[in-house]
């Protein structure tokens, strides 16, 4: 475990991203293990609670069930309340780091882009995460869809700077 | 009823949304990362098809954390689905049940319907619009907007952060213009 110098990526990491990775320790790769444990209780969750089922997001968006108001109200919550407790505690990261949480800018992308993936979440019934845990159930199908949502991401990156912001 | 019982049938939300949220602050804590998946597609293109834009020149390997993440969460759909299965099939709002009956969709045993979402479909209009387009607009709108549902409607309202809450209301805004407004006529098509 060595401390890198300085966060110089930070500028073109941070670009239209709320995710960044704001440690600035390097690890051995299977440091990485625990993100992957981690996310692997995501998945369980989002397969049990039918948060990736195309139904459930159908029935949100026509207000026929309360179920993912819930969810994401909850969540919502819940993470409200523990990173007030994180500031509060001043909790340091298991590495001993002070936690940091990066202000996001508005930017017109937050409206226009907001929009397009609204649409594009009502049709496929998945958000990014869902759609790795849908090919996992077995719809194997939905590889179609992310590779067409990393052809998405792409373009907005080829053509980031002619777009309003 | 057993644990194992109890967990192989569909959690509630109460359930499932605060352990939605308790990613936010383990994510923190193990490694002082903002929980955020949509990242991740533009990590692989980083990755893989950087091809000298500058939005993708960057270290993606410092990001590779949220990769080992969305990783994670396929497994853990496939082990839900094989190792803790509901053996029921989902139960829906009678009133979409009739709305999709319209569109000849009845079967309800996927988490997503298998008579619209399969290979045959894919190179029908109607399988192009939902498949491929509807994949394409997740990915350039959550990068246009800086984020998805889970660094901007978890992450970022976890953060009183008000672009997140406008982003947001977008998501939802587009979400109910395709659903009520737009999918009614790709589903007939």
């Amino acid at each position: 475990m060595q401390t890198t110098d300085t966060n110089t990526d930070f500028q073109v990491r941070s670009l239209d991203a709320i995710c960044v990775n704001e440690s600035c320790l390097t690890h051995k790769w299977y440091h990485n293990i625990k993100y992957m444990i981690v996310g692997l209780a995501f998945g369980i969750v989002f397969v049990k609670a039918e948060i990736i089922s195309w139904f459930r997001i159908q029935e949100m968006f026509r207000l026929q069930s309360f179920h993912m108001y819930g969810v994401i109200g909850s969540a919502v919550v819940t993470g409200i309340i523990s990173v007030w407790l994180i500031k509060k505690m001043n909790v340091k990261t298991i590495y001993g780091e002070a936690i940091t949480i990066h202000p996001k800018a508005f930017n017109k992308g937050q409206i226009y882009g907001g929009l397009l993936f609204g649409l594009g979440w009502a049709i496929t019934g998945a958000c990014p995460g869902p759609l790795y845990a849908q090919i996992g159930s077995g719809a194997y199908v939905i590889v179609i869809t992310l590779l067409s949502a990393i052809a998405g991401t792409w373009v907005y990156g080829y053509f980031r700077e002619k777009l309003p912001h | 009823m057993s644990i194992l019982e109890l967990i192989k049938h569909p959690w509630p939300w109460y359930v499932a949304g605060p352990l939605i949220g308790l990613t936010v602050p383990v994510l923190l804590i193990i490694g002082n990362k903002a929980f955020g998946i949509s990242s991740s597609l533009r990590h692989l293109c980083a990755a893989c098809f950087p091809a000298n834009i500058p939005f993708f020149k960057y270290d993606w390997k410092k990001e590779i954390w949220n990769l080992f993440f969305v990783l994670g969460i396929f497994l853990g759909a496939v082990i839900a689905v094989n190792l803790l299965a509901d053996l029921e099939p989902i139960k829906i709002n009678a009133k979409l049940a009739r709305d999709l009956a319209v569109y000849g969709i009845t079967d309800y045993s996927g988490m997503v319907p298998n008579q619209l979402f399969n290979w045959q479909n894919l190179l029908s209009v109607k399988g192009l619009l939902m498949m491929v387009l509807g994949g394409f607009l997740v990915g350039f709108g959550t990068r246009y907007a800086g984020g998805c549902t889970s660094s901007h409607s978890i992450m970022g309202l976890s953060t009183l952060q008000w672009p997140s809450l406008v982003a947001t209301i977008c998501f939802m805004v587009g979400g109910f213009i395709m659903s009520n407004l737009i999918l009614p006529f790709i589903l007939s098509l």
